[in-house]
């Protein structure tokens, strides 16, 4: 983000089509996947199993629905880590206004307007006053898991109504899970925002200049205002899956997700200077991290022991073309 | 507005200075030198930290694996310290220094060598490396009782008066300044935060002071691996857990630009002494502890704020209108 970018390697002629698909790194996340899945089934008798399967969704859907929304975000150039935090805030209003008695579409309804709103503040401190977004998010992170913490202490809401269970918990056919089905509409609707609207060209474009975006004609505020509201938005909404799923709030609900969203969206192949990165990218990425930590977890390999190969994964994988390119440009030259 | 960022430092000590005056109003105990001795103690592992953040942010990059280098250092140290209770105190800050500093230079050598930004890179080795903690020890914790008596008691004797955690802030404050207004090292680091393409024409090798900022992160770091564990007398993989953003957290108080080139060391000890004090005084004040967060939360945004205005890049003004619609 605030790194100097490397100077460019302008080849003499494009690749061909075909050799463009197959060393993209979509492809190599998809031989990433497909290798992990492989060592799985191999390792585990229990792998392969249709409920086996379903579960392992579990454990990322809820990161890769605001891993979408943050993919943009960063292809524009800016960044969220206050998101673990709107949950944790999100979650906090929804058990206050649980124990106002309130019913099921009003939770979900606080969760998701909660969130909105938290990213909407990002979004004017970042547009409004010409903030950091990197620092503004760390202050913010601070104050909406602070306020949190203020309401509720060392204590915990719990009993929220039985219908509410549904949105983490709930099937919609067999053994495709709702947070599942929740997740793949959502990519394909910011698959298509991203890579068939004008905003989504326009995004690209502030993220590879924000100045000649502006004289362009882009209207740069704004555009990141709104994808500040995005980023709200679906953290409000995974804080709704989140309460739902565990039946519970505390304080320390989600406690170091952003930093796990932002792992998913770098390994997704989004620049994290901005300006380059795709949906199918971010996807595939979300798949890998759920198949790295359900695999591992069915070896009883601790989830601290997990971090180190996802953490391994990122540095990795980002690595690997840089190395591979410059190989290959020492063999031209 | 030209005057505000070179007195930055000098406004934030007023504010410190307020901040005690308000709280001591109520109880004057706050202002009494035991009580303000006891701070600067409580504050000076932040310190150091701050400090090591503060020569990489002026780089333009950031460390995220600082607090779990030191969890990672802190472990190493302690179960060296369980196990051999004969090595000599010094001998193991001098291994929890190199330590740190190997931790450091992995994460100085990704971002020199291969190009990756800095907060991808940290990002990947913040996990790594609090795993690495797991695996050394088993999830296993050293306690105190397992702990030599030397090992905790150091840093708490006191030397005219003072504790030796303060002394050690002290010199690290000191080599920190004559790095940074003595030193060519220092003038490099604020070049390359002010321009680095102009910094390669004057012939400084970016890539390798970039290396070099992170090896001293990770040193600043692996130092507090020592004092944290020793200080705190438990080591397990929960130490400092999320601790990172605090760090940066202090840098962006102490008017550290998170945009590389703006900052100093004075401004990075009064950004950790200001969260310090917060912490310190809410109890003594009667406010639930729960309160610190946001609170905290509060001061960096409004220190952002405040910091932004001398900030602003000049020659955009054509677009003015425009920009504000």
């Amino acid at each position: 983000m605030t790194d100097t970018p490397a100077p460019r390697y302008i080849p003499d002629r494009l690749d061909k089509p075909l050799n463009a698909a197959i060393f993209s790194w979509e492809a190599l996340l998809v031989a990433v996947a497909v290798a992990i899945f492989a060592v799985n089934s191999f390792a585990s008798p229990y792998f392969l199993d249709v409920w086996s399967l379903s579960d392992l969704t579990f454990n990322f859907t809820e990161k890769a629905l605001i891993a979408l929304a943050m993919a943009l975000l960063i292809i524009s150039g800016e960044i969220d880590l206050s998101v673990a935090a709107i949950i944790a805030l999100a979650s906090t209003m929804m058990g206050m206004a649980m124990q106002a008695g309130a019913g099921t579409p009003v939770l979900v309804a606080i969760g998701i307007l909660v969130g909105l709103g938290c990213g909407a503040f990002n979004g004017l401190l970042v547009t409004r006053l010409g903030l950091p977004s990197i620092v503004v998010t760390i202050g913010t992170m601070s104050l909406f898991r602070g306020i949190a913490f203020i309401v509720l202490g060392d204590q915990a809401y719990k009993g929220y109504p039985s219908s509410f269970a549904f949105f983490g918990q709930g099937y919609v056919w067999w053994v495709v899970s709702f947070e599942l089905t929740l997740f793949l509409v959502a990519a394909v609707i910011y698959w298509f925002l991203l890579h068939r609207t004008s905003f989504g060209r326009r995004v690209f474009a502030i993220g590879n200049n924000p100045v000649a975006a502006q004289f362009s004609g882009v209207r740069v505020g704004r555009i990141k205002f709104i994808l500040f509201c995005l980023t709200g938005l679906m953290a409000g909404i995974a804080s709704v899956l989140i309460t739902s799923r565990l039946g519970s709030t505390r304080p320390s609900i989600a406690q170091g997700y952003e930093l796990e969203v932002i792992t998913m969206v770098v390994l997704g192949g989004v620049s994290i200077l901005g300006g380059a990165g795709s949906i199918v990218g971010v996807v595939l990425a979300a798949f890998i991290m759920g198949l790295v930590t359900f695999g591992l977890g069915l070896l009883n390999v601790p989830g601290i022991v997990m971090s180190i190969f996802i953490g391994l994964l990122l540095i990795i994988v980002i690595a690997l073309p840089i190395v591979w390119r410059r190989v290959r440009r020492e063999r031209l030259t | 507005m030209k005057v505000f960022p070179r007195y930055r430092e000098v406004w934030l000590l007023a504010a410190i200075v307020v901040l005690i005056g308000l709280i001591s109003m109520r109880f004057p105990g706050f202002a009494a030198f035991g009580n303000l001795r006891q701070l600067f103690n409580d504050t000076s592992i932040l310190m150091i930290l701050a400090l090591g953040q503060m020569v990489v942010i002026l780089t333009r990059s950031i460390d995220l694996s600082m607090a779990s280098n030191l969890c990672f250092t802190g472990m190493v140290v302690a179960m060296l310290n369980a196990a051999h209770p004969a090595i000599p105190i010094p001998l193991l800050i001098v291994i929890a220094l190199l330590v740190g500093l190997v931790l450091g230079a992995i994460n100085g050598f990704l971002v020199w060598r291969l190009n990756i930004p800095s907060i991808v890179v940290t990002l990947g080795t913040l996990t790594i490396y609090r795993g690495a903690t797991f695996v050394i020890s088993g999830g296993a914790w050293v306690n105190a009782d397992q702990m030599s008596p030397d090992f905790i008691g150091l840093q708490r004797a006191a030397f005219l008066g003072i504790p030796v955690l303060s002394w050690i802030a002290i010199l690290v404050i000191a080599l920190f300044f004559l790095l940074m207004t003595r030193t060519a090292l220092g003038r490099s680091i604020y070049a390359i935060g002010v321009n680095p393409t102009a910094s390669v024409y004057a012939g400084i090798d970016v890539g390798r002071t970039k290396f070099i900022v992170f090896c001293i992160s990770g040193m600043a770091a692996g130092l507090c691996g020592y004092l944290w564990i020793s200080r705190y007398v438990i080591a397990s993989v929960e130490v400092a857990n999320g601790y990172e953003l605090n760090i940066i957290a202090a840098c962006v108080i102490g008017g550290i630009s998170i945009a590389g080139g703006i900052g100093s060391v004075g401004g990075a000890v009064l950004g950790a002494l200001f969260l310090g004090i917060i912490s310190n005084a809410l109890p003594v004040i009667n406010i639930s502890p729960f309160w610190q967060m946001a609170i905290s939360g509060s001061a960096i945004i409004l220190a952002v704020v405040l910091n932004a205005r001398g900030e602003r890049r000049q020659g955009r003004i054509i677009l003015k209108k425009a920009e504000a619609a």
